[in-house]
């Protein structure tokens, strides 16, 4: 078995895992007012500010929520609604054509529901977002602009975002910026306050914490109207009763994921250039795809030419190597790669993708098992794929 | 695996042979979009769903392929084209020939897999011979009389020796959450079941005449392609037929735009010519033959030659509509032979 997708998930620390079953055992709602409520309180305070010193934030910016999606929602729509309630003229919003669904759905919606005006912001081959295209746009709808959202870094090819530039232009003119920072945070170094973003998502299942626990850092002058309504938890801006466990578990692993993010990176960078070179060896005419040396220390990716991505993945499948074309997926059926048409590439290539992501318990020998089972793999891949084409 | 009691049940049988199977469901509907809203059919997402429950209880791997592109040209587009023509289509007969046992198989055993398991109630023996299911009710072999000694020789039908009923109680015994599962009967790329509304949105108002065998015009029609031979309701006819008998669809003339109507005595053929035949037995031969889906058989005489196909009926048959197939049997305790089918092109008196 090789798991190749820590992307998508990567296994807990043990650290946060026993973080969670032991503040589990416990009872206690954070909102209570007695000793069991107050010990709740306690640990997710203690949590928050642990979460605020790992990532270059206050601890009253820290907003903790039920994950990424949830976390790049109530930023981008919180951002809008509030934004053009102070001026009714603010109704753009500036994002990358890259961005993960749950900011591309999210800006969607509310240009389908809300009347929002959308820039899509144009990314150069490896998937870089065209920071000349943003400065253009901005100068061109300045008054109009409600928020820029572009990711950190990106969770298909990897590709790092030139965000300190995004940074920089959104600030110049009081535009508020966010960024999906959710494959970034434990990989390479990221600092709220040395950014100068308004709010940033994160999330723990990717850097070693429980799934369904993220958090938005939102500045503190940062207008944002909440999704949620109730009881008033995480600033008035999140209601919900606040999850312990997750939230204790989720601390640890950001704690330890960006304590140790410099040595991580260089060795998960060094089994990812490794597992480049074998994979290029055994199938040469794989096109690696995104920013050679600019990218996620565990990302991989790669088109196969004459492949369909999905048949790939199958028959790695029943080799019992774990990856992922990418992409996402509309009720199981696989979709070209956005980010990869983004890139400029036909559709054929957008659809030939696997992604391979390392991470912390990541060794050679699922580098090996991996390059076994490859060239047949792509040998069967290419042969269902030309009758395809035969066809069509 | 449609997400149907019979596909699943298909699966956990082969998997009990000793196969390595891997769940496969198919993604048909053009628009993804289609998946969230299609109320029924094989093409809904809780079709999906189930299927992939079953997969899981099961315990193989599930996949859905997206054959839409394929499906859409060789069924849809053909289920269309076919009415525009005048003739009747099968469309599952013609899923089972374009999609499932030619797009599925030849992705599968280029992607290295042996054979395309179904749930079809038909029997196939290990020499390549089709059979009737022993659930004549459900049998399918009709819809699978298409299919070349090739495609049958990579082809598993684990269900034939069994009733549905027994597939019911043993997907409950295997706990498939979808042994209780209402059976499919419509077409599937048609939610609402209404055929007559679908080809008009695709084919339009054409409006024309219904006349007699004098060519008298006994009334109007939106559209020719709204008939099928041997239907008798709906004609709204003007005038009444001289012998006050009801009146039937006799056939149906694209090129005048007419839909011919008579006595049911007028239905009778006693020649069937097909073409396209697939055929595995002499090339004359005395057999039963079926004219459609779940239809009775007749005794026939049957002659195959270069691309055609000729049945003299022993006696005669009615409501035989061009574009269905004709599916030869040979009459058989053990469970009636599929000798070769072929779509029917013309009928004689």
């Amino acid at each position: 078995m090789a798991y190749l997708d820590h992307a998508a998930t990567t296994p807990m620390l043990a650290e946060a895992l026993d973080a969670y079953v032991a503040a589990a055992r416990e009872v206690g709602n954070a909102s209570s007012l007695h000793a069991p409520g107050r010990r709740a309180r306690r640990l997710v305070e203690e949590s928050r500010e642990r979460v605020a010193a790992a990532l270059g934030a206050r601890p009253s910016e820290v907003i903790f929520t039920g994950g990424g999606t949830e976390s790049d929602n109530l930023a981008i729509k919180g951002m809008f609604w509030a934004r053009r309630a102070a001026d009714p003229r603010r109704t753009r919003v500036v994002a990358s054509a890259v961005e993960h669904h749950a900011v591309l759905d999210a800006v969607q919606w509310l240009a389908d529901h809300e009347g929002a005006e959308m820039t899509w912001l144009p990314v150069d081959g490896f998937g870089r977002v065209d920071i000349a295209a943003l400065e253009a746009a901005l100068d061109e709808y300045g008054d109009e602009v409600a928020l820029v959202t572009t990711m950190w870094a990106n969770n298909e090819v990897g590709t790092l975002q030139p965000v300190t530039g995004v940074a920089r232009l959104a600030a110049e003119r009081g535009i508020p910026y966010h960024t999906d920072a959710i494959q970034a945070v434990g990989q390479v170094p990221v600092d709220f306050a040395a950014l100068g973003c308004a709010a940033l998502t994160v999330t723990g299942h990717k850097l070693g914490g429980p799934v369904g626990v993220g958090a938005l850092l939102l500045g503190r002058e940062v207008a944002c109207m909440p999704l949620l309504h109730g009881g008033g938890q995480e600033r008035d801006v999140r209601s919900g009763t606040l999850d312990v466990p997750g939230i204790v578990a989720f601390a640890a692993a950001v704690e330890i994921s960006t304590k140790g993010q410099p040595e991580y990176a260089a060795r998960v960078a060094a089994l990812r250039d490794e597992l480049v070179d074998r994979v290029r060896a055994a199938v040469p005419d794989a096109i690696y795809n995104g920013d050679r040396d600019d990218r996620l220390p565990g990302n991989a990716h790669f088109s196969f030419p004459g492949c369909q991505g999905d048949a790939l993945l199958l028959l790695l499948d029943v080799a019992g190597i774990a990856c992922s074309t990418g992409s996402a997926c509309s009720a199981g059926v696989a979709q070209p790669s956005h980010v990869v048409l983004a890139m400029g590439a036909d559709e054929a290539r957008a659809r030939s993708t696997l992604r391979f992501t390392l991470g912390h318990t990541s060794t050679a020998a699922e580098l090996d098992e991996l390059v076994a089972a490859l060239p047949g793999a792509v040998e069967r891949a290419r042969r269902a794929g030309a009758i395809k084409s035969a066809r069509s | 695996m449609s997400g149907g009691v019979d596909s699943a049940v298909a699966a956990a049988r082969a998997v009990d042979a000793g196969h390595d199977v891997t769940g496969v469901h198919l993604a048909l509907a053009r628009n993804p979009q289609a998946y969230r809203s299609g109320a029924r059919g094989c093409c809904t997402l809780e079709d999906a769903r189930d299927a992939r429950r079953a997969a899981d209880v099961i315990g193989i791997p599930y996949y859905v392929w997206d054959l839409a592109d394929e499906f859409h040209a060789g069924v849809v587009a053909d289920f269309v084209a076919e009415y525009a023509a005048g003739r009747t289509p099968n469309p599952c007969l013609r899923c089972n020939e374009k999609i499932k046992f030619a797009a599925v198989l030849d992705r599968a055993l280029a992607l290295g897999f042996e054979a395309v398991v179904t749930g079809h109630h038909a029997r196939l023996e290990p020499a390549g011979r089709l059979r009737r299911s022993v659930d004549l009710a459900k049998d399918q072999s009709y819809v699978l009389g298409v299919l070349t000694a090739t495609q049958l020789r990579h082809s598993l039908f684990p269900l034939g020796g069994s009733t549905k009923a027994e597939v019911r109680a043993e997907a409950a015994r295997r706990g498939l959450a979808v042994a209780e599962k209402p059976d499919s009967h419509d077409i599937c790329f048609i939610a609402d079941g209404d055929t007559q509304a679908f080809l008009r949105r695709r084919l339009g108002d054409a409006p024309g005449d219904i006349v007699d065998g004098d060519g008298t015009v006994l009334g109007r029609h939106a559209g020719a392609y709204g008939y099928t031979v041997g239907q008798r309701r709906g004609l709204r006819l003007d005038r009444p037929a001289p012998d006050g008998r009801p009146r039937y669809v006799l056939s149906i003339t694209p090129v005048s735009n007419t839909v011919t109507v008579g006595p049911a005595a007028a239905l009778d053929v006693s020649t069937v010519y097909g073409d396209r035949p697939v055929w595995t037995a002499p090339d004359a031969v005395d057999c039963e033959v079926q004219l459609r889906a779940h239809g009775p058989t007749v005794p026939a005489e049957v002659r195959v030659t270069a691309g055609a196909l000729t049945a003299r009926l022993h006696r005669p048959a009615r409501g035989v509509a061009a574009g269905q197939a004709i599916v030869a049997y040979q009459p058989d305790p053990a469970g009636d032979l599929v000798l070769g089918s072929a779509t029917i092109t013309a009928t004689a008196g």
